[in-house]
C-alpha cells in the first residue's frame, strides 16, 4: 500500500514538474573584442538597469512584451520573427513589444545595428549595458538564472517571465492569458 | 486506508501547485552534495572528481567554445586554476553542448582551444549530457564550487565569476575567488549565489 501511495505520489509529482522547451539552435561563434562604441552614433538608447527599468513598470492599459536577445544568440534570432509579427497587431490588441538587446559593446556598430537594419526590425530596440548582471537579473525575475532568450510579459495587473525561447503559437497562447 | 492515500495524493498535488517541491529537477542548490562523474577529456581520457585525491575541493565550471560570455571568461578561468589548483581547489571545465547542435563544441574544436589558449585545467565533455541537468546548469558560463567532504562534495557556491564581464580590470567583487577564500579559511561564504547572462546550453532533451 505504501509503495502504491509512493508511486503516485511520484506521478503526480513528475506530472507537474513538467520542462518548458528549450530550443536547440546553435549560436555563431564570436570574438570579443575590446573595441568599444559611442552611443550617439547608433540612434538607439543605450541603458542602465536604473533606466530600462520604467519600460518594465508601466502602469497604462497595454501589455508589454519584453524580448531579452542577442544578435549571437541563435535560439533569439530565431524567435525574433514572432515578436515582430506579434508587434505588428499590436494597434489592434493593445500591445506592444520591446526588444531589449544584450549584444556587448563591441558588437554595437558590427553586428546589432547591421542586423537591426537588414531585418528592418519595427519593434522598438534597446539596449542593456550594465555589467553589473547580478544586481539587476532578480529584479527582473528572482528565478532567472540569466540565459537568453528570456521574455517578460506584463500589463498593471499581471506578470510573467519566461526563461525560453518562444514559437508564435506558444507567444499568441501566452498573450491571450492577457487579454 | 483508502483515505490516507487520497490525502497523500491531494497534499502532493497542493505542495506542487504551491511550488514548494518544483525545484526538484531545477538542480543542485547550496549545501546539495554534488554527483561525480567520469566524462572524457579533449584527449579521451576519463576524468572524475575523485582522481584530485588532494583536492579541498573543485571549481566546476560549465563552459564552451562559442559563447560570448564564456570567451569573455576565459582569460580568467585559466587565472582562476593557476591560483587555486595550488590550494588543492582545480578547475574542471565540462562542455554541455551537443556538437549535433553547435559545430564549433565539438571535441576537436575543444582541443585546438584547449591547447590556443592554454588551458591549464581539464577540459571534458558532458558527452551524454547527464553531468549538467544534475547539477543544474542552465547556461555557460555557469560555476559551482564544491568542497570536498568525508561525506561527499558539498555545493558552496554557484554563479559567476565576478561583476563585471566585460572589463576584468573594473571588476569591483570576484565572487568566485571571496567564495574560494572563504571557503579554504573555514568561515562562511557572504555571497553563494549569483545570477549573470549566458548562452543556453544547447541540448534536444531540454
Amino acid at each position: 500500500m505504501i509503495r502504491s501511495i509512493l508511486f503516485l505520489s511520484i506521478l503526480v509529482l513528475t506530472g507537474c514538474g513538467v520542462k518548458e522547451s528549450k530550443n536547440t539552435e546553435s549560436e555563431n561563434s564570436e570574438l570579443v573584442t575590446n573595441e568599444f562604441t559611442t552611443v550617439d552614433s547608433l540612434g538607439i538608447p543605450i541603458y542602465k538597469f536604473d533606466e530600462l527599468e520604467p519600460l518594465l513598470n508601466k502602469k497604462d492599459d497595454k501589455i508589454y512584451i519584453i524580448n531579452f536577445w542577442a544578435t549571437w544568440c541563435a535560439p533569439c534570432i530565431k524567435e525574433l520573427p514572432y515578436f515582430e509579427k506579434i508587434n505588428q497587431q499590436g494597434k489592434t490588441n493593445n500591445w506592444e513589444v520591446i526588444l531589449v538587446s544584450l549584444d556587448m559593446p563591441s558588437m554595437w556598430k558590427s553586428k546589432l545595428i547591421p542586423f537591426i537594419r537588414t531585418k528592418n526590425l519595427q519593434s522598438e530596440v534597446v539596449v542593456l549595458n550594465d555589467p553589473d548582471q547580478n544586481s539587476w537579473i532578480p529584479k527582473i525575475d528572482k528565478n532567472w538564472s540569466g540565459s537568453i532568450p528570456a521574455t517578460l510579459i506584463y500589463n498593471r495587473n499581471k506578470r510573467k517571465f519566461y526563461e525560453q525561447a518562444f514559437t508564435y503559437e506558444m507567444l499568441n497562447k501566452e498573450l491571450r492569458e492577457f487579454k | 486506508m483508502k483515505y490516507l492515500l487520497v490525502n497523500l495524493v491531494l497534499i502532493t498535488v497542493f505542495l506542487s501547485h504551491k511550488g514548494y517541491l518544483k525545484d526538484i529537477d531545477k538542480g543542485y542548490g547550496i549545501g546539495d552534495y554534488a554527483t561525480d562523474f567520469s566524462l572524457p577529456d579533449i584527449n579521451g581520457e576519463r576524468v572524475s572528481l575523485a582522481d584530485f585525491k588532494d583536492s579541498k575541493g573543485y571549481l566546476v565550471i560549465f563552459t564552451c567554445n562559442t559563447c560570448p560570455y564564456a570567451i569573455a571568461y576565459e582569460d580568467r578561468i585559466i587565472a582562476l586554476d593557476k591560483k587555486y589548483k595550488i590550494k588543492g581547489v582545480p578547475v574542471i571545465a565540462i562542455n554541455p553542448n551537443d556538437p549535433d547542435l553547435q559545430p564549433a563544441d565539438d571535441v576537436q574544436h575543444m582541443k585546438k582551444r584547449a591547447i590556443d589558449k592554454g588551458f591549464t585545467f581539464p577540459y571534458l565533455v558532458d558527452e551524454k549530457q547527464e553531468i549538467f541537468p544534475q547539477y543544474g546548469a542552465t547556461k555557460t558560463p555557469h560555476v559551482y564550487l564544491l568542497e570536498k567532504t568525508e561525506k561527499g562534495n558539498v555545493v558552496r557556491y554557484i554563479g559567476t565569476i565576478d561583476d563585471n564581464y566585460s572589463n576584468a580590470s573594473a571588476v569591483r567583487t570576484k565572487y568566485v575567488e571571496n567564495a574560494v577564500d572563504a571557503m579554504l579559511k573555514g568561515e562562511e561564504i557572504s555571497l553563494t549565489t549569483t545570477r549573470a547572462i549566458g548562452c543556453s546550453i544547447k541540448s534536444r532533451k531540454r
